[in-house]
Parts: structure tokens; C-alpha cells; sequence
């Protein structure tokens, strides 16, 4: 069954891209697709002088960990690891590892005092905030999140997506997040909607 | 997946624990069947005040002051080198209560009493001595009663009237002891028609086979039991996982309004019923494990007790029940932690109060201080317990404080290798296995107490095997053994011998039974000679003990008689023999593995003179090394001698090592089950973990891991457990080796084994549990390997 046809989109550097469209629109193969988490039958996608539809497996984790960021609407926070660990992991093991700025992620995302906790010991807003500190310390080239507030009520969405937007403008990577809500989707620079696995 | 581990828990611990208690019921069966023979040990009766033989006329005494008194006579007779017990009896006066009386009243008892009588003996002995029904083979110089089947016999006895009996054992009216039917008419008191001649024995409700072979029973029970908790540790991991995983649905049927009675009402229903269908198919498993094991655990009985088995397995249907109640039992008892939190389980959901670490070290404190407790008990029951039981309990108590303890290890070695960690994924590494912990640590557990055991008995059976090779060269130091069929034949042979230029030296071995504080004794004769002197293998000695051993007043005692009687060289005893009590002071303790029976060593001489009756049949030659095998065939062709009857050192070598390797080979095949059982207790944990883990492993790979790197990882993390469990198996298996020696044979056998490490063996086990380790590892790591990308994304998917 095809559930992409046709689509064609473009992701510009520092531009946020609310991905909006009704359940089983196809939104998420899509961020799905960008990630390298699943292979397109035809198509291509590309990120900067990258072809992603053409890369392997290995090459695909690779571009995963070293150019993009992943936020989930359940987290997907490491449950063995402190927050301080948590925050750190994707930069390091990408080896891109920026101290100062990870000094500047802690501070805006307001996790002083929560380096030490645990992910289930933390709120969803919490987590989230540590899930946007996780993807966006190895300076991505492009943040991806997937309902990021799906989970969360909506003062605390309005300043997780506040955060994450504030970041993204500092790092200057491209933003691209999937979203049922038209508000905060309107808070992004561009909408997108997608109908049927087609850009409407 | 979940039904199938429960299935397979189940199924294992029904099946190893029903194959042991097989085994049992058929051994017990066996001693009831020796105990019942014409007067075993559950028959009241009068002996000899010395134990030795008294004069017939008592018993007309005692019969007419209305004691209700049988006589009986009993001895040891060859038969074509073969010795067997020769029982006597009086079929008229013999109790209706004394077990196989009525198999002889059926029987013809005009033929058993009157010339030539009958022979009564036990068909596997018949076979045994390779004749059939009616033969009249010869003993002592007469030609015996002809032979009758008869199957209630115990093997190794033959029954006949006692007048018969009082002709072979060359025993005119003389008596071995009454028995006592249960006739409640008067008598008068004993010491007024027999003085102090004889004593009363009262019946026991434990045979001494029984009591004999406990610790071996024991022995196989603890395997059973042992197999049994691993196998339930599976049920429990499958059962608390299953639980887990149905807790949102049975959320919704509390909220849509089930009862948490009517819930729990259903889950024990269900989990009966499967218990009842994996407790049939265990059954049947434990019967063909019993079967296969039955001719070992026969030949381990007879070789270290002398007990028979037969080779059939026969069963009662109260063993069926025991084993579907037991596996349901064990299925409850696995469950209880599950049904509780089911009964006290809130409809809603509520957050994690404390995180997974916090909640970690709260139960690590608990069973680590459960742990110390437990070894506080083992550490009293050393101090201050003084039996077999005693020593078991040592090794059950040593067993599970190591088990609730290995968590906490466990726990300490992730938490160093955490802190050594410096890269991202060796520090998720080592937090992720202290996390995986409780849901591995009952696998963990069961590998540990099968790693343990294996250690111990491996090491106990490795230092037996060491020390066996070095005692059976000490005596059997003749180069040819020789059984002549009788003693005239003996004297045949040794004047035969006396013209072989090839025979250096002529060693006449001979034995008598006694008594020794009311328990039967071996009186063995020792020839003085080199052969003896320079290899006779003495624990402890006085000085000049062979040659103070010449006068026949002093003699050697075994390691056992020693231990059970508390003697020690200096000490003094007085042996029963035919011309009277016979003093000897004890100058020397030897090894005697294997001999259930007390034995003491004196000069040859001195034992044919204070027991002129004793068989002379048996002796060992020295003879040149290229000679002796000419030597036998001469032998044999010149005397009609079989193998059975003459044999070289080697060969007898051989055939002891044989018997010493079979005993021990059921302790090997239930070694190999429980580690068996253990291996699938892993596999089963980390199958069902492997869902469960999904989660955990997701964000991983979609951060950029790849699945073959994660699959690796994971492998590692298995192995990685598995190693620090088996190091800490390696110390606790010494240890249990060292109980079992010190203290368990100690009291189960009588002798004490030099304590000796054997590395190459424990390396070979930390191999098998790396191997163990990567078997059941190999399943869920290749699953996550080859998990295709979709499976992993559902865990990110909103929409689900």
C-alpha cells in the first residue's frame, strides 16, 4: 500500500516546518523517511550534499547520530541513565561533543537541578526538555519531532515548543515537526499539510 | 512465548523432581522387600548376649515358657567362589507377621522340611549364580538342597530349614537369634529362663539399609529439589512477566467492573489447569529420567552399600498424584507474588514514586540482609550441628544466602565497571545491565546454584577419584587375586602354586563377620608381608604398627568404624569371636572406601585361630609381570576356575574404576540436568525480556546504533552477567565441595577426603557457562538483529 505519492518538500537551514494532516495522512512515515529509520520504496531525500535514500543501513545510523536530532512524543529518554548522561550520549557518541554549549543547553532548558534525576523520576515537560537538550547537543543539521507535545498539556506545550524554537534559531539547523494542533502549528514558520500521503 | 516458558518450567521441574522421588520409592521398595526377609530388622528377636551363636536348647525353653519363638541360623556360604547368606529357618514356629513366611507355607512344606529339602532363593540370584531352578550345587563340602525360584526373596539370600542350615555352616543345634511373633499370651521373664545368655532387640521402623543408604537418598533428593526451584524460577519469571504485560487489561476489566476475587478466581484457574497438563508431561519426562538413571543408581547402591535394586522401575499411583500435586503446588507458589499484587492492585495507574535505581537498592538491602541471616544460620549449623541432616542444611543454607546475595554482587560489579566506563555506550552498557537486573536475576540465580553445584561435586568427586587411584594401588597391591570354590579346593591350589617357580609369594586373605558395639564388623586377616607392609593404605599408626600386629592382640580399624565409634589408635576394643571375646588394642586407621560395613584388620594367623570356621578361600600372588597372565590360564584350566574367580591386578583395577565411574555417573547426569535446566532458565528470561526491552532499545538505535551493534551489545551484557555469576560460582562451588567432604561424607560414609582444587576443571566450567550463556543469549540477540525497522519504529509511532 502507498502511503507517500508524490511528496515534495523542502526543508530550508534555521526554518521551522509544522507537518500537519489528519491520522494515517502519512506524517510520521515521512519524518520516518527523513530520519533514516525506514527506506523509501522510489524517491529520493536528501540532506545537504547527503542522498539518505541511497545510504545503508550502518550509513543511515550514522547520519542519524551525527546530523540529525530525534524528539518523540514518548520521549525516548535512556531509562538507565541520569539526565546529565541522557543529555550528553547522542553528542558523544557522534563526537561532537561542545561543552559550552552543552553548559548552554542545561541553562536554557532550565535541567540545573535535574542532572541527576532519572527519566521516570521527571514530569513529561521535563522530559521532553531533555529529549530537545539530547538532540540538539551535536548541533544537528536538521531537528525532527514527532508530536513533541502530544503528551504534555498546553502551557507546558507552549514552552517546550518556546524552547525548542528558541534552539533552533541559536543553532541554525532546519526544524521540521509533526503536529495535529493548527495552533502551535502556526507558530512555525511554515505549515505543510499533508492529505492521503499528498501535499495538499 | 509466555505459555511455552511456563509450559517448559514446569514440565522440567515436574519431571526432575518425579524422576528422583522414582528413584526412591524404588530403592525403599527394595529395602522394605530385604527388610521383610524372614526377620529383617522389623521383627522383634532375642540374640546371643555376644552376638555369637547360642545353644538350640533355648529356644525349647523359652517356647515352652510361652515365649512365641522361632529359631534361625545364619551364615556365608560360596558357591562356585560366589558368596552368599544362608538363612536357616523353622517354617512351624516361624510369625505369620514375619514378612515371606506365608511364601513358604503356599509352597510344598513336606518338601522343605524333609530330605533333600528345598533351597529357597531370589531369581535374579539365580541368575546371578548362572544356575537354574533344582540345580543342587555344593557348599562346604555338601551337596545342597535343590534350588526354588521364589520371587518375594531379597537377592543374595537363600533360605532353608534350619536343620539343613545347621549341617552346611557346620553348626549342630546351634541358633543365631529367635524371632518374636506378636502372641500376647504369658510368658515368663527372660532372665529367668535364659539368665543373661540372651538380649531383646526391638524392632526398628528403619531398616540399616535404610539408614545406610539416607545420605545417598538424600543426595538425590536435594538434586531433585534443587532441579525442582530452578525450574520453578522459570515459572516465576514467566508467570511475573505475563503478569506484567497483562496488567493494562486487567486494569480495564477491574474498571468495567470485575472483582479483583473474580480475577483472581480466573487466573488460578487458568494457571491449574496448565499446571495440571505440564505436570502430566512432566511425569511421563520424570518417569524415563528414573528409567534411565535406574541401572546407575542400582549399580551406585549395590557399590557403596550392598543394597539390591531391581532393574525394573515399578510404581505406585501415589506417585502419580504427588507429581501433579507438586506441580501445581510449585505453579502456586511460583504465582503468589503475581496473584497478591493482583488482589491489591489499584484500578489506576499511578506514577513511579521513586526511580527504578532508588527501587533497586531498597530490594538489594532486603535480600542482601536476608542473605547475611542465612549464612549466620549456616555458620551456627557448622559450629554447632552434628549430623547428616545438619550437613545438608549447611549446603541449603550456604546455597540460597549465595543466591539472594548475587544480586547485590551483581550489582557492585556493573556499578566498578560504570564508574571505569568512559565512553557513552560503556556507561549505558553497565547501567543497562544493573537495570536489567531484576528480571534476569532469578535465571541469574538458577545459573549460579547449577554453576555451584557442579563446582562442588565435581571437585569432591575429582578429589575422591585422586585419592581412590592411590588406595586401590595400596590394596591392591597382589599382582593375581584368586577365589577357590571352596576351601579344600584353596589348599589344592596353594600346594599347586608352591611348585610354580613364577609365583613369588602365596598372600592367604581371609575374613570373619563380628559384632562391634551391636553393629556388624568384617574381621579381615592380613598376612605379614612387604606386599602389605610397604602398601597398605594407614591413616594413622602407632609406632612399629605392622610389627606389633604379629602377636595377633593389637589391630588396624577403618576410617569409618573409627569415625562412628570414636576410636583412635591406643584405643582398646573386644571383638566377639567363636572361642570368646577376642581384646585387641588398635595400632593403626585405615582408608576403606566404599565398604559400608565397619571392618578391622588383624594378622592372618591370629584371625584363623580365633575364628577356625572363617573361609580360607580367597589369596593374592605376587608373581614376575610377564608371568601372569601364563600363570591364569593355567590356572583356570587346571582348576576350572572363570574369571569371576581369578583375575590380575589390572584387571581388577579396572573393574574397581568401572564401579567407582558408574557410581558416580548419576551425579553427573543430574549435574548436567540442573545446568541444563539453568541454561533454559536464561533463555526463557531473556526471551520474554526481549519484548520488553524494545523500548529501551529503540531510542538506541534511532539515535544511531545500528541493530547488529545493539544485537552485540546485548550478547555482551548476557555474557558479561553470566561471567560475574560464574566467578562468584567458582568460590561457593569450593566452598559446597569443601561441606560436602568435610562434613556431609564425613557423616553420610565415614571417611574424609583430602580437599584438592582442580583449575583446568574450573576453567572447563567457566567455559560451559559463557557457552550456556551465549545458547541463550543467541536466540533473542539474532531476533534484535534481524528485527526489521518497522517493529522498532512502532515504538515511536503515535498513532497506536
Amino acid at each position: 500500500m502507498a502511503v507517500l505519492r508524490g511528496v515534495d518538500l523542502t526543508v530550508g537551514a534555521s526554518e521551522s516546518v509544522a507537518l500537519t494532516g489528519e491520522s494515517g495522512s502519512g506524517k510520521s512515515t515521512l519524518l520516518h523517511l527523513i530520519a533514516g529509520l525506514d527506506a523509501a520504496d522510489s524517491g529520493e531525500i536528501r540532506l545537504a550534499d547527503t542522498l539518505v535514500s541511497k545510504l545503508s543501513d550502518a550509513g543511515r545510523a550514522e547520519l542519524r547520530r551525527d546530523r540529525l536530532g530525534l524528539v518523540f512524543q514518548q520521549f525516548n529518554l535512556i531509562p538507565s541513565l541520569s539526565v546529565a548522561d541522557n543529555l550528553v550520549f547522542q553528542s558523544r557518541i557522534a563526537g561532537r561533543h561542545d561543552a559550552g554549549w552543552h553548559e548552554e543547553l542545561v541553562e536554557r532548558l532550565g535541567l540545573k537541578n535535574l542532572l541527576k534525576r532519572y527519566p521516570e523520576q521527571l514530569s513529561g515537560g521535563q522530559q521532553q526538555r531533555v529529549a530537545i537538550g539530547r538532540a540538539l547537543a551535536p548541533k544537528p543539521l536538521l531537528l525532527l519531532a514527532d508530536e513533541p507535545t502530544g503528551n504534555l498539556d498546553e502551557d507546558t506545550a507552549d514552552e517546550v515548543l518556546r524552547l525548542a524554537r528558541d534552539l533552533v534559531t541559536r543553532t541554525g539547523c532546519g526544524f521540521l515537526m509533526v503536529t495535529h494542533s493548527a495552533r502551535l502549528a502556526a507558530t512555525l514558520d511554515r505549515q505543510v499539510n499533508l492529505h492521503a500521503g499528498v501535499v495538499a | 512465548m509466555q505459555l511455552a516458558t511456563l509450559l517448559i518450567g514446569l514440565i522440567s521441574a515436574t519431571a526432575l523432581w518425579s524422576g528422583v522421588q522414582a528413584l526412591n520409592q524404588q530403592a525403599r521398595n527394595a529395602y522394605d522387600r530385604a527388610a521383610a526377609t524372614f526377620g529383617g530388622s522389623r521383627t522383634a528377636m532375642l540374640v546371643g548376649k555376644d552376638s555369637a551363636a547360642f545353644p538350640q536348647k533355648l529356644f525349647v525353653d523359652l517356647r515352652r515358657a510361652g515365649w512365641p519363638v522361632s529359631p534361625m541360623l545364619e551364615g556365608r556360604i560360596q558357591i562356585d567362589g560366589r558368596s552368599v547368606r544362608l538363612l536357616g529357618v523353622e517354617p512351624v514356629t516361624l510369625p505369620s507377621e514375619v514378612g515371606n513366611a506365608p511364601a513358604v507355607a503356599r509352597g510344598n512344606l513336606l518338601a522343605f522340611v524333609t530330605p533333600p529339602g528345598e533351597m529357597l532363593v531370589a531369581p535374579e540370584t539365580l541368575r546371578d549364580l548362572d544356575l537354574k531352578e533344582g540345580a543342587r550345587p555344593q557348599a562346604n563340602g555338601i551337596t545342597l538342597p535343590p534350588l526354588r525360584a521364589q520371587r518375594e526373596l531379597t537377592p543374595g539370600v537363600l533360605v532353608v530349614d534350619i536343620g539343613i542350615a545347621q549341617q552346611i555352616l557346620k553348626q549342630p543345634d546351634q541358633v543365631s537369634r529367635l524371632l518374636i511373633g506378636k502372641s500376647k499370651a504369658p510368658r515368663a521373664a527372660l532372665e529367668s529362663v535364659a539368665g543373661d545368655r540372651l538380649r531383646l532387640v526391638e524392632p526398628s521402623a528403619e531398616t540399616d539399609l535404610e539408614r545406610l543408604t539416607d545420605s545417598f537418598h538424600l543426595n538425590l533428593t536435594a538434586f531433585g529439589l534443587l532441579s525442582f526451584f530452578v525450574g520453578l524460577f522459570i515459572v516465576n519469571s514467566a508467570i511475573g512477566l505475563a503478569f506484567e504485560q497483562r496488567l493494562p487489561m486487567l486494569r480495564t476489566l477491574r474498571a468495567c467492573g470485575v472483582s479483583a476475587r473474580m480475577l483472581n478466581t480466573v487466573l488460578v484457574i487458568e494457571l491449574v489447569s496448565l499446571a495440571l497438563v505440564a505436570g502430566l508431561i512432566g511425569l511421563v519426562c520424570g518417569y524415563f529420567i528414573a528409567a534411565a538413571l535406574l541401572p546407575d543408581v542400582a549399580a551406585s547402591l549395590r557399590g557403596l552399600y550392598g543394597a539390591q535394586i531391581p532393574g525394573e522401575l515399578s510404581l505406585k499411583p501415589i506417585w502419580w498424584l504427588a507429581g501433579i500435586a507438586i506441580s501445581i503446588l510449585g505453579a502456586l507458589a511460583a504465582a503468589a507474588a503475581s496473584l497478591a499484587k493482583a488482589i491489591r492492585m489499584p484500578i489506576l495507574a499511578t506514577a513511579q514514586p521513586q526511580a527504578w535505581q532508588q527501587e533497586q537498592r531498597r530490594w538489594l538491602m532486603l535480600q542482601t540482609a536476608a542473605a547475611l541471616a542465612v549464612f549466620a544460620v549456616a555458620a551456627g549449623l557448622v559450629q554447632f550441628g552434628d549430623s547428616l541432616i545438619a550437613g545438608f542444611a549447611v549446603l541449603a543454607a550456604l546455597m540460597l544466602g549465595a543466591a539472594l546475595i548475587l544480586p547485590m554482587v551483581l550489582q557492585i560489579a556493573l556499578a566498578l565497571g560504570q564508574r571505569s566506563a568512559r565512553k557513552p555506550v560503556g556507561l549505558w552498557f553497565w547501567a543497562d545491565s544493573r537495570q536489567q537486573l531484576s528480571g534476569l536475576s532469578l535465571a541469574l540465580m538458577a545459573l549460579l546454584l547449577a554453576l555451584a553445584v557442579n563446582v562442588g561435586v565435581g571437585t569432591m568427586v575429582e578429589s575422591f577419584s585422586r585419592t581412590f587411584l592411590v588406595w586401590l594401588d595400596g590394596r591392591l597391591a597382589a599382582d593375581v587375586y584368586l577365589s577357590a570354590a571352596s576351601d579344600t579346593q584353596a589348599k589344592e591350589i596353594r600346594d599347586w602354586l608352591r611348585d610354580r617357580p613364577e609365583v613369588q609369594a602365596v598372600l592367604p586373605g581371609g575374613r570373619a563377620d563380628s559384632q562391634l558395639g551391636g553393629a556388624p564388623i568384617e574381621v579381615l586377616g592380613l598376612p605379614d608381608h612387604a606386599t602389605y607392609r610397604d602398601n597398605w593404605p594407614l591413616l594413622d599408626s602407632a609406632a612399629n604398627a605392622w610389627v606389633r600386629l604379629r602377636p595377633g592382640d593389637t589391630c588396624f580399624v577403618s576410617e569409618q568404624l573409627s569415625r562412628r565409634m570414636k576410636l583412635a589408635v591406643g584405643d582398646r576394643i573386644e571383638v566377639p569371636a567363636p572361642g570368646g571375646s577376642w581384646p585387641l588394642e588398635i595400632v593403626g586407621v585405615y582408608a576403606d572406601y566404599g565398604n559400608p560395613k565397619g571392618q578391622i584388620a588383624v594378622n592372618f594367623a591370629a584371625l584363623t585361630r580365633r575364628f577356625p570356621q572363617a573361609p580360607l578361600n580367597r589369596m593374592g600372588l605376587r608373581v614376575a609381570p610377564d608371568k601372569t597372565a601364563p600363570l591364569i590360564a593355567a590356572l583356570q584350566q587346571t582348576f576350572a576356575l572363570d574369571d569371576r574367580n581369578v583375575a590380575d591386578q589390572a584387571t581388577m583395577k579396572t573393574e574397581s574404576k568401572r564401579i567407582f565411574n558408574r557410581t558416580f555417573s548419576v551425579t553427573a547426569a543430574l549435574n548436567t540436568f540442573t545446568l541444563g535446566v539453568a541454561g533454559i532458565a536464561l533463555l526463557t528470561s531473556l526471551l520474554t525480556l526481549a519484548n520488553s526491552r524494545l523500548p529501551q532499545l529503540a531510542p538506541l538505535w534511532a539515535i544511531g546504533l545500528t541493530r547488529r551493534r545493539l544485537a552485540a551489545l546485548e550478547l555482551l551484557k548476557t555474557m558479561a552477567v553470566a561471567l560475574i555469576t560464574a566467578l562468584f560460582a567458582l568460590p561457593l562451588g569450593l566452598l559446597v565441595a569443601w561441606c560436602l567432604l568435610a562434613i556431609v561424607n564425613v557423616k553420610a560414609f565415614g571417611w574424609r577426603l583430602p580437599f584438592h582444587v582442580f583449575p583446568l576443571q574450573l576453567i572447563e566450567l567457566l567455559a560451559v557457562a559463557l557457552l550456556a550463556a551465549l545458547c541463550a543469549a543467541a536466540l533473542p540477540v539474532a531476533r534484535l538483529a534481524r528485527m526489521q525497522p518497522a517493529s522498532l519504529i512502532r515504538i515511536f509511532v503515535n498513532e497506536r
